[in-house]
């Protein structure tokens, strides 16, 4: 299997001195493409740190990490920002909606700087809001927000996909509507998903679950069935 | 300290860039209210006390001749509380190694007593003996500049006689605090002078053996002293009077008064200027702060915090930028007007001059400073008071876009997404992009306006020497005598050209208001000395009627086609109803021309002149004033030249001066402004910034929707800053426009367009510092935050 992204002996010191704070101890890792990675752990346990340096949005301290052949570590400022331009897409938990655009336009945000995306109407067609192109985010709810967040995200067709507490700030009905999109996501491009989450009943969905505790994984598991996001409860 | 405080500082600290800009601004506006009302009490107190304590006359009465017996008369009008006779006469100092003698005024000390009025302020060494005949007092001011000390004598010719005089002492006197060049009105201390003999040594020197030139009066109490005047010139018609004047027509208090009204002026228009602009900009700064902690608000209300509570934490903020604001402009206001005091001293005669600060200012500024950043922090403190404790619990909505552009339709298609953000986000919120944009106009008015009047003070000089005046020297004589006198001047080896002149005293009158100046006879066409036109054409010069200057047709309101009231103080003092022809562009004093023989025509003198302006040839410049010196009918010689020097120091070091402080000021506001309007865009563009990094953008890419709000604030204030800074001029020019000089207004396209690149280089600069910001912005911290 081919494998995302390759983590060797990563570790991310935040500070110096005595005030340092080890984010990240020498974690390893594989990442098989096509997956949805749920990655859990309590607060301070690295889990963000981790997500972020395999999005290109922070710096390693140590350790190498490859995205397929591209050695991310390696990387200069520019070339990081072509990396998250053309291969990967974001979900945050607040969204981060241009308020000053319509869900049509924050998702031809990235339409237009995109090497081959999907059309924009697609996208929001995707996660179910065809109906709401020309809303501004003011007009929409959090889940609708959160919806176009994950159309803006995958417009691009990307191969990895980062949501980082995706339904941090939904409840659950909405959340799972959320869940139900990244999920045919993955299932429709192949996407990988890697998922940073507090709710530990999300794990259910995923192909691998890692648990992060310390700056360090004390867990991979592989889900050998993986739950309909539907029936998952929190 | 409670943790609201400590919050406090940490705020301060977080935002001391924009903290301190702020409180330069207010400081700028107290320093300026400080300096300028305490220079305005300085001198005006000081003014007082001199004018008290050396005993200077309420009215002042010139007179051909008359018997020390008239001032028993005059003391005896009613309204008149002491009447005293003195002896004024023309002289000249010989200084060695000068081809040009320095005019001067020669001025009677009683023999015996004190003078009832100026007396003389002694600087140095002592009284002219009484008994010494060749001993006088030599003005202070002359003296240093000249390097002259108490025990030196000095050549000096007096009445066509020369002598040479002992200097006994040094000494000032308050009817002498501005003391122009004859001929000029230019302050230069060392082309100037005046001296004072005992009245018996003068009065032999002029021919005035008890008799006097110059009565001087007090008033009683109560006493008006337009009929005082009315019947002192009654007594003295028939000894030749030539019009008695009020104090505030004393050549000498006429310019410390501009000086000061000037200065109150200022003191009223501009530091209110700086506190409008400071409160602006707290009140942009501290909204931002609220919006951007709106969670520990609700959290500190949550927490039973009282509005009050909260509020009064957010106030302190604006108290504390705008306490430190005044603070700071009170102690540099006393530092600069410390400063200011030699720039006084240089250009008046003052015994001493000590800047005192006006308390009222500290006061004024302190209050003004406080109020007008409250008015700021007022509005904030609403927002303050409107928000909920839940509030702090719920995600924060979007700003609400929805009523702003929707840009539809085809062209608007055209449009990327990053030209939809900058686009929308000035559309979302007008007023506050009007606010912006009209803060850098207010810079770029200010800049151009300035720099268009740094033009104007070289224009000024270019004008008034190269094009109006374009004579090298002008030659005064004694008394009016025949033409023939110019062919005397035209025969010195070395004058190219002569054109004479006839210059006669006069009072001006149109209805309520008048002017003591003069009325010049120019030849026709004149070749030297010229009235130009606006379009500077030369005016020809009427047949008969007069053309005045545009600041003398300001002051007697009066325009072409009315008749003019002109009474002659010289000769027969004939008084002359003349139609005002035309109004001529003039840039030093308010002259008013005529033609030499209509001139001569209505006063009955035919062929007669006063002086003559000369070209002459540079290289034999000195022995041409060698010889005009030696003929006992020159009574002074002014060159051009230093005419000039004198006007130019003038403005550098006097009130000109002021305009290089302004000047710096204002580029420094239009850079504080520019600035303030691209931090406050990056702060409320944080967060969409740092999103547009994470998907992908790159930084210069993120950087156009932060820097495209900026280029359009700023690209629609330069038009808008340039006509507001042409009105400004006007302004700006007026204001430094005095009765001895007059600035120009004019639409200068170099002056804005050195404005607007400077407004277009601070925009850079601060786009770049900006932006360097946000290179360096933690994206992830901005996007996990709520707002």
């Amino acid at each position: 299997m081919a494998l995302a992204f390759t983590v060797r002996n990563l570790g991310k010191v935040y500070g110096e001195g005595r005030s340092a704070v080890h984010a990240l101890r020498g974690v390893s890792l594989d990442i098989p493409a096509g997956e949805i990675v749920v990655m859990l752990g309590a607060s301070g346990s690295g889990k963000s740190t981790l997500l972020n340096i395999l999005g290109g949005l922070d710096r390693a301290s140590s350790g190498t990490v490859h995205f397929r052949d591209l050695c991310l570590t390696d990387l200069a400022d520019r070339a990081l920002t072509r990396y998250r331009r053309d291969n990967v897409g974001f979900v945050f938990q607040f969204y981060n909606l241009m308020p000053s655009l319509t869900a049509l336009e924050n998702v031809e945000l990235i339409t237009e700087i995109a090497d081959k995306p999907m059309k924009a109407e697609e996208a929001l067609a995707m996660v179910g809001l065809k109906e709401r192109l020309d809303h501004f985010p003011s007009q929409l709810s959090g889940g609708e927000q959160q919806r176009v967040a994950i159309a803006r995200a995958i417009a691009k067709q990307p191969e990895v996909l980062f949501c980082d507490e995706p339904t941090g700030a939904l409840d659950s009905t909405t959340g799972r509507a959320v869940l139900t999109v990244l999920n045919a996501v993955n299932a429709r491009f192949g996407t990988t998903v890697l998922m940073v989450t507090h709710a530990a009943s999300i794990a259910g969905m995923a192909h691998r679950v890692i648990r992060l505790a310390d700056g360090a994984i004390s867990e991979v598991q592989v889900n050998k069935t993986r739950l309909a996001p539907e029936d998952i409860h929190w | 300290m409670s943790p609201l405080d400590v919050k406090l500082l940490r705020d301060l600290s977080r935002i001391r860039g924009q903290a301190i800009a702020i409180l330069l601004v207010i400081a700028v506006g107290v320093l300026l209210q400080v300096m300028m009302s305490g220079l305005v009490a300085s001198l005006t107190e000081t003014r007082r006390a001199y004018y008290e304590r050396n005993r200077l006359a309420d009215v002042f009465a010139p007179v051909a001749r008359a018997p020390d017996t008239v001032l028993s008369r005059l003391a005896a009008l009613p309204g008149v509380a002491r009447a005293e006779g003195r002896v004024v006469g023309a002289a000249l100092v010989d200084i060695a190694g000068e081809a040009i003698p320095i005019q001067a005024r020669a001025l009677s000390l009683p023999d015996f007593g004190e003078a009832a009025f100026s007396a003389v302020y002694l600087t140095a060494g002592r009284m002219p003996d009484r008994t010494a005949r060749d001993e006088i007092l030599l003005l202070t001011a002359f003296a240093r500049a000249r390097g002259l000390a108490p025990g030196e004598v000095v050549r000096v010719t007096m009445n066509g006689a020369r002598r040479t005089l002992r200097i006994a002492g040094l000494a000032e006197a308050p009817d002498l605090l501005f003391v122009g060049v004859p001929g000029e009105m230019m302050p230069d201390a060392a082309r100037v002078a005046a001296l004072w003999m005992r009245r018996s040594e003068l009065a032999a020197a002029y021919d005035m053996q008890g008799a006097f030139n110059e009565a001087m009066l007090s008033l009683a109490r109560g006493a008006r002293e337009a009929q005082v005047i009315d019947a002192v010139d009654a007594v003295l018609e028939p000894w030749g009077g030539t019009g008695a004047y009020g104090r505030s027509d004393l050549v000498s208090d006429r310019f410390v008064s501009e000086e000061i009204d000037g200065l109150t002026t200022m003191s009223r228009a501009v530091p209110p200027l700086f506190l409008a602009v400071a409160a602006s900009l707290l009140y942009i700064v501290v909204s931002r702060i609220v919006q951007s902690e709106r969670e520990e608000i609700g959290q500190l209300k949550a927490f039973g915090y009282t509005d009050a509570e909260v509020g009064a934490h957010y106030f302190k903020l604006v108290l504390t930028i705008a306490v430190a604001g005044a603070a700071l402009g009170c102690l540099l206001g006393v530092l600069a007007g410390r400063a200011m005091i030699p720039v006084y001293l240089t250009f008046y005669n003052f015994p001493f001059l000590v800047f005192r600060p006006d308390p009222a200012a500290f006061a004024i500024g302190a209050i003004a400073s406080v109020a007008a950043a409250s008015a700021g922090g007022l509005f904030v403190l609403r927002r303050v008071f409107a928000l909920t404790p839940a509030e702090a619990m719920r995600p924060p909505a979007p700003s609400d876009f929805s009523k702003t552009l929707t840009l539809k339709g085809r062209l608007a298609r055209l449009l990327d997404q990053p030209t939809r953000m900058v686009l929308r986000g000035i559309a979302r919120q007008p007023w506050r992009t009007v606010a912006l944009s009209a803060g850098v106009a207010g810079g770029m008015a200010l800049a151009s306006g300035m720099t268009t009047i740094y033009g104007s003070f070289e224009r000024m000089m270019d004008l008034s020497f190269t094009v109006i005046d374009r004579s090298d020297a002008t030659v005064t004589f004694t008394h009016p005598l025949a033409r023939k006198a110019a062919y005397e001047l035209a025969r010195v080896p070395g004058v190219f050209a002569v054109e004479p002149v006839r210059d006669v005293p006069a009072v001006f009158r149109n209805r309520l208001n008048t002017h003591r100046g003069s009325v010049t006879g120019l030849i026709d066409p004149p070749e030297l000395a010229r009235a130009i036109g606006a379009d500077l054409a030369p005016i020809p010069l009427p047949e008969a009627g007069i053309v005045l200057s545009r600041p003398l047709a300001d002051i007697l309101e009066i325009a072409p086609g009315e008749t003019l009231t002109i009474e002659v103080r010289e000769g027969r003092r004939p008084v002359l109803e003349v139609p005002v022809a035309r109004v001529a562009t003039s840039l030093i004093g308010a002259p008013a021309y005529m033609r030499l023989d209509a001139l001569n025509r209505v006063l009955a003198e035919p062929g007669r002149i006063s002086g003559a302006r000369l070209r002459l040839d540079g290289a034999r410049a000195d022995a041409i004033y060698r010889a005009l010196k030696d003929m006992p009918t020159v009574a002074g010689v002014s060159v051009a030249r230093d005419a000039r020097a004198s006007l130019q120091k003038l403005m550098d070091q006097g009130a000109g001066s002021a305009r290089y402080i302004m000047g710096a000021v204002a580029f420094i506001i239009t850079f504080g402004i520019v600035y303030n309007a691209a931090r406050i865009a990056h702060h409320e563009r944080a967060r969409d910034l740092a999103s547009l990094r994470v998907i992908g953008f790159s930084r210069g890419e993120a950087g156009f929707v932060l820097l495209g709000e900026l280029a359009v604030i700023v690209l629609a204030a330069i038009p808008v800053g340039s006509l507001a800074g042409y009105g400004l001029t006007f302004a700006i020019a007026a204001g430094f426009s005095s009765e001895l000089y007059q600035i120009p207004a004019a639409f200068d396209p170099f002056s804005h367009g050195f404005a607007a690149a400077f407004v277009l280089g601070a925009a850079l600069v601060s786009g770049w510092l900006v932006k360097r910001d946000m290179d360096r912005a933690d994206l992830i911290a901005v996007l996990k935050s709520r707002d």
